[in-house]
């Protein structure tokens, strides 16, 4: 059992790991908002892994705390954020 | 039977990581927001899902059980509203690639 919590956990390092890169890299701000979605979507998976792998229910209520401050986060971010500017695609600059 | 439903949690648990992954590679892999945003909502609403299933599974019969469930509820219940929020925004400031979509329903619409 103990090499299936290990695989998930490299996994999931590794997921966040590469979701960090596009919360730096951009390039808008809307790129920014759905990576950091994303991001709190990983730790709520790593948490719900580290409870079934330790049997620790102490941090279940974490879980439901992310879930509800990443809506009132992201729905704050889209409705009150400054307009991009001069980018008319989703390339790079 | 015990035994039967730890291997269950951590298959489980092991197919949520992988979805997860999958769904970070998509967010810095995919050219456009629209696509990203795709790439991201679904497998990680799922891949969280199953998670959260597989913790349940390796908990049962404890009463924060309820706190696992609850996450799940309230995940199926915002993404979603986070997702149409967001494929408006980018809809609405051309933040996709026109030569990436197959049929566009909004193209005909007056601005609004």
């Amino acid at each position: 059992m103990n090499t299936v919590w290990t695989i998930s956990a490299v996994m999931l390092i590794a997921a966040i790991a590469i979701t960090m890169f596009r919360l730096l890299a951009g390039p808008g701000t809307l790129d920014r908002l759905v990576a950091l979605d994303t991001f709190v979507a990983v730790t709520m998976c790593s948490i719900g892994t580290w409870a079934a792998y330790s049997l620790d229910t102490t941090v279940t209520y974490s879980l439901t705390a992310l879930a509800l401050i990443s809506f009132v986060g992201s729905v704050s971010v889209a409705r009150f954020r400054v307009r991009d500017t001069d980018r008319a695609d989703g390339e790079p600059q | 039977m015990s035994g039967i439903l730890d291997v269950l949690a951590g298959v489980l648990v092991l197919a949520g990581s992988t979805l997860a992954l999958t769904a970070a590679i998509g967010v810095v892999r995919f050219p456009d927001t629209l696509s990203r945003m795709h790439a991201a909502t679904k497998p990680q609403v799922l891949g969280l899902l199953l998670v959260l299933v597989g913790a349940a599974l390796r908990l049962r019969g404890h009463p924060d059980v309820g706190m696992l469930i609850l996450a799940g509820l309230f995940t199926l219940i915002t993404a979603p509203v986070v997702a149409n929020r967001v494929g408006q925004l980018a809809y609405r400031e051309q933040s996709f690639r026109d030569d990436l979509l197959t049929k566009d329903d909004m193209a005909d619409r007056p601005e609004d």
